[in-house]
């Protein structure tokens, strides 16, 4: 089937059979290899994107169903020059180690800040408790989700 | 300016980061090829049967299928996979096969190797290969094992690999004597590893040059290189093994197991690249398990808490076969039994039993978890028994910093001496204690508040590192004055590359800047590299820097003095960048790089480093639910010297949550027919952000090693060596009212709210009132 759907801002047109998840999609056939496949059944959240802003499991989705969709990776949360705000908490924090869950945490933890800047500590963990982490034990990565909400606050005025 | 000694100890942010946060990381799944294969594999669904027909006919046909490879088509007998640490000539009866030859031992064991054009078709293809196993009984645990009546190996005719003895002293005569002694059957449930990346591996091979090149390597690349050139009939140059980024090992990922073979064989057979990715079901079923172990062990004190003696039987269930690293956790029970504690009579066996499950190898310390957990929990039950205070009865066995070295049991058959190095155990004691806030903690043992008990417990251990032999680097001048350094060392996630460059630049006296790359792990870096295991990459890749550094340093000096006419010993190296001779002259070192100044150093190494500390935990349980909460965890170390703290600290916090998992969440289930019953990550639990965020690390240098220029001792396990003992104590410090005794790992709500029970059912009519009563709001 032929599919046409936006990704990090740019249009993309893939032919893919159906049964292609949307994971697999943006790794092997838009080569953004950032997305990771961590198990396939939505449990390890390696996979997360943003689709029209929501974080969703890649690999639970079909490419299909990306169908006319806004699709962000990791790769769309970056930039060459700097790290954002959210990746200079991550590095300062040391919230990875071996970084593969990293873009799935990235992701999920946008898409909490951009909608509540002002969560607390208790729901940072509740959102992250649906990304896997088997390196940090998590502590590094709640207290850099939690630092750089102010980063969210100036954004996103409310 | 000199930047002398200004890396080492600091917090330095990672240089890896800046790839992984941007999601350019390189994964090898990440890698693609023109006319890549993919490969899929067929794998066991019976977990011990004899293999009766494999008909793939139809799979062959399928289009987009490439390749199909049985075992008769690798060529009989089929080559085995190796031992690599501690080989005895009793394990390779015991060897796996890269492929099942005639009969199946464990649900996962490969059967097919199916090579197409995509994953999807490579899948579809394993679906229509038809496999008849006449079905044996499965022995399905080490007691069972032990019984011989099913035999994993009938010309072997015993599950039995092998006893391991660890002995110091004379046990039987201090048992005798002893005034008291408890003896307890204890046991470890079956985890693992579960690094977040599946393996994979990428192999090309190169039919005009005669050249395999395979991607994916991870922590022992060196050994996977040697042995595969061996099997494939290749000789090691032609060979060539590479080290992508990688998604953590803690041990498991990266030996050789049986797909290291066949892909690399797919690759040579079709002329084309095939890749290979693993998915979480094989991961689970296929990566090396570990930890699970039953311990019959008996404890001889004086009354007022002095050890005298530790004897017992230990059956650890290593899975379907041995292979790789498969003898280290069973041998470290037995040798490490004794902890840091001065136990001058010691006498354990540890009986090696066959099962149909997934073969066992090292997962994070090996051995040490599950050997720390008999320990301490012995020492608790001890302290109740005979009423001592359990923090006084450790402070009484503890070594002493003035015993140091301390030869622990030796053990045969590997009859090599081991001792503790050096450092102070009773000082991280106190610090740990001092940071939980024992004196006040203690105080809530045992206490209900809102309907939970309150417990506390302390513990300590000790975590070797540095294994031998050996290790090698390179360093090079580049024509713009940066260095390159190369090293055997492998990168498992851990940050490695980030503390070499801190040494380097501290080494050869320049900024971190300065430093171009830290290649590492890969074959063709270094001559001969050991890899990433026993924590010994810091020490012995460290240590092997400081020399290749030193080598480049008199090499630049010798090619400076040939410029400046005057000897080399003459010569001054100025920041890194510049060489200034006797009578001022100087000249810029990227000028010498023409000559292509490169130096490689090693370091070799015969003893061990022992990081040290202790771990306290304040809990509260729920008698109605039997979930345990955890409320403040410390991790106290001293690992000798920390490259980089911030680091070593994460490393410190990360391995007590994969500890608190195997303590409270993980168990590898299989039912009565060796299925594996916890197949997905729905099914086996591991701990998630929600769970434990109460925990503290301290780490201390007080005590640098004697045995390397670093002064460093291996670290990184110390973090998950003695959860397992020091939660299942402060849950029964928790239920000592009820008289509850944990015996076994996982402390899972079932088990807890057993054991509660049990103690409600033993204490009915004892005037003890029912916890379910009072812990009512």
């Amino acid at each position: 089937m032929s599919i046409k759907f936006e990704v990090n801002g740019k249009a993309v047109a893939v032919e893919v059979e159906p049964r292609l998840t949307l994971a697999d999609c943006l790794r092997h056939e838009l080569h953004l290899t950032g997305t990771h496949v961590g198990c396939e059944h939505g449990v390890c959240g390696a996979c997360t994107v943003l689709v029209d802003g929501a974080a969703v499991r890649s690999c639970l989705m079909l490419a299909v169903q990306a169908e006319g969709a806004k699709v962000v990776t990791v790769e769309g949360l970056s930039n060459d020059a700097d790290l954002t705000p959210l990746q200079k908490s991550f590095r300062k924090h040391h919230a990875l180690q071996c970084g593969f869950c990293t873009p799935g945490m990235i992701t999920t933890a946008h898409a909490l800040l951009s909608e509540e800047p002002d969560c607390d500590a208790a729901r940072v963990r509740a959102v992250l408790s649906g990304n896997l982490c088997r390196c940090t034990g998590y502590i590094s990565i709640v207290a850099a989700v939690l630092d750089a909400r102010a980063a969210y606050r100036h954004k996103n005025p409310a | 300016m000199r930047t002398v000694n200004s890396f080492i100890g600091s917090p330095i942010e990672r240089l890896e980061d800046l790839r992984f946060l941007r999601g350019r990381g390189q994964y090898v799944d990440d890698l693609t090829r023109a006319g890549m294969l993919h490969a899929a594999i067929l794998r066991s669904s019976v977990a011990h049967g004899r293999i009766r027909r494999i008909d793939a006919g139809a799979a062959r046909a399928l289009p987009g299928v490439h390749g199909m490879i049985t075992a008769k088509d690798l060529g009989l007998p089929v080559p085995r996979v190796p031992m690599r640490l501690q080989p005895l000539p009793d394990f390779v009866r015991f060897g796996q096969p890269v492929m099942a030859e005639t009969k199946v031992r464990y649900v996962g064991e490969a059967l097919a190797l199916v090579l197409a054009q995509s994953p999807a078709v490579a899948e579809d293809a394993l679906a229509l290969i038809e496999v008849d196993i006449e079905p044996l009984p499965a022995v399905g645990d080490s007691r069972s094992s032990a019984t011989d009546r099913s035999l994993l190996f009938e010309e072997a005719g015993t599950n039995r690999v092998i006893t391991f003895r660890a002995t110091r002293g004379d046990a039987a005569a201090a048992f005798q004597d002893a005034p008291y002694v408890r003896r307890e059957t204890l046991r470890t449930a079956r985890h693992m590893a579960l690094p977040l990346e599946p393996r994979g591996l990428l192999a090309e091979w190169d039919a005009a040059r005669g050249k395999l090149t395979v991607s994916g390597g991870a922590k022992v690349l060196f050994f996977n290189r040697r042995t595969l050139a061996k099997e494939m009939g290749l000789p090691e140059s032609a060979v060539e093994y590479v080290e992508n980024d990688v998604g953590g090992g803690f041990g498991a990922r990266g030996e050789f197991y049986p797909e290291d073979y066949l892909i690399p064989f797919g690759a040579r057979l079709t002329g084309r690249p095939v890749k290979w990715t693993e998915d979480r079901r094989e991961q689970l079923m296929c990566l090396n398990h570990a930890r699970e172990a039953e311990c019959e062990v008996e404890i001889a004190c004086t009354r007022d808490g002095t050890v005298l003696g530790l004897r017992g039987h230990v059956q650890v269930d290593v899975g379907a076969y041995m292979r790789t690293n498969g003898a280290v956790g069973p041998r470290n029970i037995a040798q490490f039994m004794s902890g840091p504690y001065r136990i001058p009579h010691i006498d354990i066996e540890v009986a090696l039993q066959l099962s149909n499950k997934t073969p066992v190898g090292t997962y994070r310390g090996p051995g040490r978890f599950e050997t720390d957990f008999f320990r301490e929990r012995l020492l608790d039950m001890v302290a109740r028994d005979l009423r001592l205070d359990r923090v006084e009865f450790r402070r009484r066995n503890l070594v002493a910093r003035q015993e140091l070295p301390y030869r622990i049991a030796t053990i045969r058959p590997y009859d090599k001496e081991e001792e503790l190095d050096s450092g102070d155990y009773h000082a991280t004691l106190e610090r740990c204690l001092a940071e939980i806030g024992w004196a006040e903690k203690a105080k809530l043992a045992g206490q209900l508040i809102d309907g939970r008990y309150h417990g506390v417990a302390v513990g300590c251990f000790i975590e070797g590192g540095a294994a031998g032999p050996k290790e090698s680097a390179r360093m090079v001048l580049e024509p713009d004055g940066t260095y390159s350094v190369y090293v055997g060392s492998s990168a498992v996630g851990q940050g490695l590359e980030t503390a070499f460059a801190q040494i380097a630049a501290d080494a050869l006296e320049v900024s971190m800047d300065r430093i171009r790359g830290v290649f590492h792990g890969s074959t063709s870096y270094v001559s001969d590299g050991y890899g990433a295991f026993h924590s010994r990459s810091v020490v012995m890749g460290g240590s092997a820097m400081l020399a290749a550094a030193e080598n480049l340093r008199a090499e630049i000096r010798a090619a400076a003095a040939a410029r400046l006419d005057c000897e080399p010993g003459q010569i001054e190296i100025v920041d890194g960048r510049t060489a200034v001779g006797p009578d001022g002259k100087s000249l810029d070192l990227a000028s010498l790089a023409g000559a292509s100044l490169s130096a490689e150093g090693a370091f070799l190494n015969t003893k061990h480093t022992y990081t040290y500390g202790a771990h306290a935990a304040h809990v509260s349980v729920d008698p109605k639910l039997g979930h345990v909460e955890l409320i403040d965890y410390v991790i106290v170390e001293d690992c000798g010297r920390a490259i980089n703290p911030l680091t070593l600290h994460g490393q410190a916090i990360g391995a007590a949550v994969q500890g608190l998992g195997g303590a409270i969440m993980e168990h590898l289930r299989y039912d009565e027919e060796g299925q594996l019953l916890t197949g997905s990550l729905a099914d086996y639990l591991i701990p998630t952000a929600s769970d434990f965020p109460n925990i503290r690390a301290v780490v201390l240098q007080d005590h640098p090693s004697p045995i390397n220029p670093l002064g460093a001792k291996g670290a990184g396990e110390g973090g998950i060596i003695a959860v397992g003992g020091v939660i299942a104590n402060a849950v029964a410090n928790a239920l000592g009212s009820l008289g509850v005794e944990p015996r076994q790992l996982p402390l899972t709500p079932s088990y807890i709210w057993e054991l509660v029970q049990e103690s409600v059912i033993r204490n009915q009519g004892s005037g003890i009132e029912n916890p379910r009563n009072r812990a009512d709001p």
